[in-house]
């Protein structure tokens, strides 16, 4: 039987459980943020656009910012099984695409984003364990929730598992 | 600004349009006259759309594109973007640097440079459009190019969007070229979010 592959969109989360997979195609600047309880086999994935929902001028969707979209992300986790203090979190994103040589605030997105998904996650008390995020690339993540192993996508950087 | 985006009228987005017609249509007539080429060029579309949605435009987040991205300059700043699927690029190079069609499937510094100054006169074919409609000076910033995932390379632009609402005001034109090995590309003009408005009092369709 194949394995259900459930996408998940840009500024969007969703979660699963074994044996499905959680994808995310062609992230840039965004991140990808993987919640994983290894002993319930459930899962989540958000696909955050930005970091920090106060700083924005509005939005209706909680899923675009690391700050309202975890806490969404972790109580469902939660009402599907999992155990909050298991859950760890593995991040990839927050790349730079295009190289200026005087890159300003908007073309620094990626690291800013990067930066405050780890204070976040640090904050709501969630473990990270590991991450790949930065360069210039794209990347594509899907979350295995059979094992939760995080595997990273890209066209010219060759393919990780975390 | 999502409001601002979601309660244009039908006179407003035919404005746009307009603005984008001349300005696609200045930069497929630019990028002609460098291939020697007829190129065919969509009305352009004006679309109001989810910010999660505009990768899906040209084919989805994890189709392989070429980008050039341009920032503009001046009373009413927006991005600039030109994606080309990969192909296209490859095979645009192949024209530009009179190449046998086929030859270029990796990029080296010359094609590199050759893309972005692509990227440049069709910014500066379109921005000279927009500055005749608004009387604005609109000033393109040197052009970058990244060959990536659409949806990483569109993420740039997005993400500005998205720090305002939820939305993305899209003024998109597709080109092609005649004959075999076709070169196709989208052209994508995006306000930041306050310069839609300045936008549309200096074309006089503001409410």
């Amino acid at each position: 039987m194949m394995a259900d592959l459930i996408k998940v969109g840009m500024a969007d989360y969703k979660v699963g459980r074994n044996p499905a997979s959680l994808i995310s195609y062609g992230l840039g600047s965004c991140v990808g943020i993987a919640l994983y309880d290894p002993v319930a086999k459930v899962g989540g994935l958000a696909h955050i656009m930005l970091p920090d929902s106060t700083q924005a001028r509005s939005s209706e969707n909680p899923a675009k910012f690391a700050d309202t979209c975890l806490p969404l992300m972790v109580a469902e986790l939660v009402k599907n099984g999992a155990t909050r203090s298991r859950l760890v979190a593995k991040i990839a994103g927050g790349a730079q695409m295009f190289v200026f040589a005087n890159a300003t605030d908007i073309m620094r997105v990626g690291e800013r984003n990067s930066q405050t998904v780890r204070m976040v996650l640090k904050k709501l008390e969630l473990r990270l364990v590991a991450e790949d995020c930065g360069g210039n690339y794209g990347r594509t993540v899907e979350l295995k929730l059979e094992n939760g192993i995080f595997r990273i996508k890209t066209i010219d950087k060759g393919e990780k598992e975390l | 600004m999502d409001e601002d985006i979601l309660k244009l009228t039908d006179m407003q987005l035919d404005a746009l349009r307009e603005v984008g017609n001349v300005g696609a249509g200045n930069a497929a007539t630019a990028l002609s006259q460098l291939i020697n080429r007829k190129i065919d060029m969509t009305v352009p579309q004006v679309s109001i759309l989810p910010l999660g949605d505009v990768p899906d435009v040209v084919g989805g987040p994890d189709v392989r594109v070429a980008g050039v991205f341009l920032r503009v300059y001046g009373p009413a700043p927006s991005s600039i973007l030109f994606l080309m699927p990969r192909e296209s690029a490859f095979t645009l190079v192949d024209m530009l640097m009179g190449r046998e069609r086929g030859l270029t499937e990796q990029l080296d510094p010359m094609d590199e440079s050759a893309l972005l100054e692509i990227g440049n006169i069709l910014a500066g074919a379109y921005l000279n459009a927009l500055s005749f409609f608004t009387k604005f000076t609109l000033l393109p910033s040197i052009p970058a190019l990244a060959m990536d995932m659409a949806g990483a390379i569109l993420s740039v632009i997005l993400i500005q969007l998205g720090q305002m609402g939820d939305h993305a005001l899209v003024i998109e034109t597709q080109f092609t070229t005649d004959g075999d090995g076709a070169v196709k590309g989208h052209f994508f003009l995006i306000p930041d979010p306050g310069s839609l408005g300045t936008i549309l009092t200096a074309i006089g369709v503001k409410e």
